[in-house]
């Protein structure tokens, strides 16, 4: 079931639009801020769209950065663009791996960490970069990325 | 100051102009001088400049706006977009702008707007870019509050309503008409073309897609005038580039300089040249899907047409630098995974082919490959080239492969032969 805030969320981003329908991207993005992830609530905001579910959930996929399975507390994005590639994707990857216990696609077992690679974040100049939420870290060394993972803690 | 007409108002380090400080550096007197023209008046000064589109193909835009249906006849709304997914691998420019000075991109929303009679425009912006998104926003806001949005523009009976769609991530939303199918809410396959979006493009409309950095532009020859445009640049296409370097380079970045300026110039003045250790051994000169360039291009000129002739394509003009110690087999490996997961999955030989090459990349690189690999991975270089796919994400992805083969061809044959990547 949708919450009351969602619910009202979305039918607020309904009014900008002429066509329900337009709003889906938002209206999913909406729910994954509240939950961390779209769980199969899409049924009901399919509903609020006047999609069927399976359209709603075809688009819900097709996004990379709309998780249709649980993520961590903290998403960390490892940018593996051609440009951080090769400035050492690899060895950051590596580094996080060995620091957070997680691979590529996993989640921490405390829920803290979800770690995903990510295609190239437009940060090419400060390369190699991630991004943890919603902030952008670049020119990554080893004590660059521990200092930062501290701020997460 | 003039001949950096879109970087003039971006100070780095601080945030972008309000409205009121970029009325006054000269900000939306485009706007002003736009709604006294007529629309056919607009395009044709935009057609005169012979700006080309910055999103990639180079398209000129005066041409493509000439398409849209006009007059009272036409089918409305009309619809005006902005193509703000940069997603390319090793481009950045457009994030430039758009953090760097908002208002400018909606100034040339709005002449762009304008020029094709739209009655709603949209900015269709990368889900990463947050601090565009919020410094996007505000701006929009503070255009909406001084009535250059909005119903009677100015006093004038323009009316305009601007929105900014933040997408969820995915290279192929990038691609006009798959953009146009993600603004509806839909899957972001590509659509067939014709019809074209001028004539039938967002719910069925009049559309067009113009990229950021083309839809910068707009203003600045509308206030100029073509012939300043065109004399900006130092060769046949107009203008000024937004270019940028990464790789191993001492000052990877980005600048706006003359369009033609060469890749030499770029990679020594700009980037401050290779860092201390490694060589130069070739350039992708336009992001991620574009051929590689080697040595004896370093003088090629940065515009659509020079870089065409020597063999690859401008792009977005951000280039990624290959070192002498960066193996050429890892780089197209890491390339061609980005696109094959990229692939929208609507046609077949995108969807199989290029996981496909990524695979026996793969395997090249871990030594594993195999006699034989090589001409694989070159026949698939033509089965998934133009006019075999729905849209063009296929033939890009196979252009930096085709042309590793035949510059860097001993470095293939080496992982195959030792069985191993004598880079790591
Ligand atoms: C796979 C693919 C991805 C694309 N991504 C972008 C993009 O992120 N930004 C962009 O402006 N154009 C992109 N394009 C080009 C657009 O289809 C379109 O040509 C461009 O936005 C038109 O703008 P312009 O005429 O101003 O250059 C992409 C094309 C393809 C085939
Ligand atoms: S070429 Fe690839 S990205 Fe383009 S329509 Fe076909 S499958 Fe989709």
């Amino acid at each position: 079931m949708l919450t009351e805030e969602e619910r009202k969320e979305i039918r607020d981003e309904l009014k900008r639009h002429a066509h329900k329908q337009a709003a889906c991207v938002e209206a999913l993005k909406i729910v994954q801020r509240h939950r961390g992830w779209v769980s199969d609530e899409v049924r009901d905001i399919a509903e609020l769209l006047e999609m069927t579910p399976d359209e709603l959930d075809g688009v819900a996929t097709f996004y990379s950065q709309i998780f249709r399975r649980p993520a961590g507390k903290h998403v960390i994005r490892v940018c593996d663009g051609v440009s951080c590639w090769v400035m050492g994707y690899d060895i950051v990857r590596r580094h996080l791996k060995v620091r957070l216990g997680i691979d590529a696609g996993e989640t921490s077992s405390d829920g803290q960490f979800t770690l995903l690679p990510i295609s190239c974040l437009g940060a090419c100049n400060i390369a190699p970069a991630m991004m943890i939420d919603d902030e952008l870290y670049g020119n990554l060394t080893f004590e660059k990325i521990d200092g930062i993972l501290e701020k997460y803690r | 100051m003039k001949k950096k007409p879109l970087t003039k108002n971006i100070r780095p380090g601080r945030g972008p102009l309000t409205l009121k400080e970029y009325e006054k550096s000269g900000g939306y007197q485009a706007v002003r001088k736009a709604l006294k023209m007529t629309p056919q008046q607009v395009q044709e000064e935009v057609k005169a400049s012979n700006l080309r589109g910055r999103g990639g193909a180079g398209f000129p835009t005066g041409m493509k706006w000439s398409f849209v249906p006009m007059g009272d006849d036409a089918p409305r709304p009309k619809y005006f977009l902005v193509n703000a997914d940069e997603m390319e691998p090793g481009a950045f420019k457009d994030r430039l702008l758009l953090e760097g000075d908002p208002h400018q991109v909606i100034e040339g929303a709005i002449v762009s707007s304008y020029a094709i009679q739209a009655d709603i425009a949209y900015i269709f912006l990368r889900w990463a870019y947050k601090l565009a998104e919020e410094r996007l926003a505000r701006a929009i806001a503070e255009a909406y509050a001084e009535n250059y949005l909005g119903k009677n523009i100015m006093g004038s009976d323009y009316s305009l309503e601007l929105y900014l769609h933040v997408s969820a991530g995915r290279y192929i939303c990038g691609e006009e008409t798959a953009l146009l199918n993600a603004m509806e809410g839909r899957r972001a396959i590509p659509r067939t073309k014709p019809p074209f979006p001028q004539v039938c493009g967002l719910w069925g409309k009049p559309s067009v897609v113009n990229n950021t950095e083309t839809v910068c532009n707009v203003p600045h020859i509308i206030s100029n005038g073509a012939e300043w445009f065109k004399g900006l640049g130092r060769s046949g296409d107009g203008g000024t580039k937004i270019y940028g370097v990464s790789g191993r380079v001492n000052r990877p970045g980005a600048w706006e300089l003359p369009m033609g300026t060469t890749i030499r110039e770029l990679l020594e003045e700009h980037a401050g040249g290779m860092i201390d250790g490694y060589k130069f051994r070739g350039v992708m000169p336009g992001g991620g899907s574009t051929d590689f360039l080697v040595g004896e291009h370093l003088d090629v000129k940065m515009d659509f047409d020079s870089v065409q002739k020597a063999g690859s394509r401008m792009g977005t003009g951000t280039m990624i630098v290959l070192d002498d110690k960066t193996c050429p087999v890892g780089m197209v490996h890491n390339l061609e995974e980005f696109f094959a997961r990229e692939s929208c999955g609507w046609c077949t030989p995108c969807r199989e082919g290029l996981p496909w090459l990524a695979k026996i990349l793969r395997a090249i690189e871990e030594g594993k490959g195999e006699a034989g690999d090589i001409e694989i991975l070159k026949e698939h270089t033509k089965l998934l080239g133009p006019g075999n796919t729905f849209c063009a994400h296929a033939p890009g992805a196979v252009e930096p492969l085709q042309s590793a083969l035949k510059y860097f061809r001993e470095d293939f044959e080496r992982h195959i032969r030792e069985k191993r990547c004598s880079y790591k």
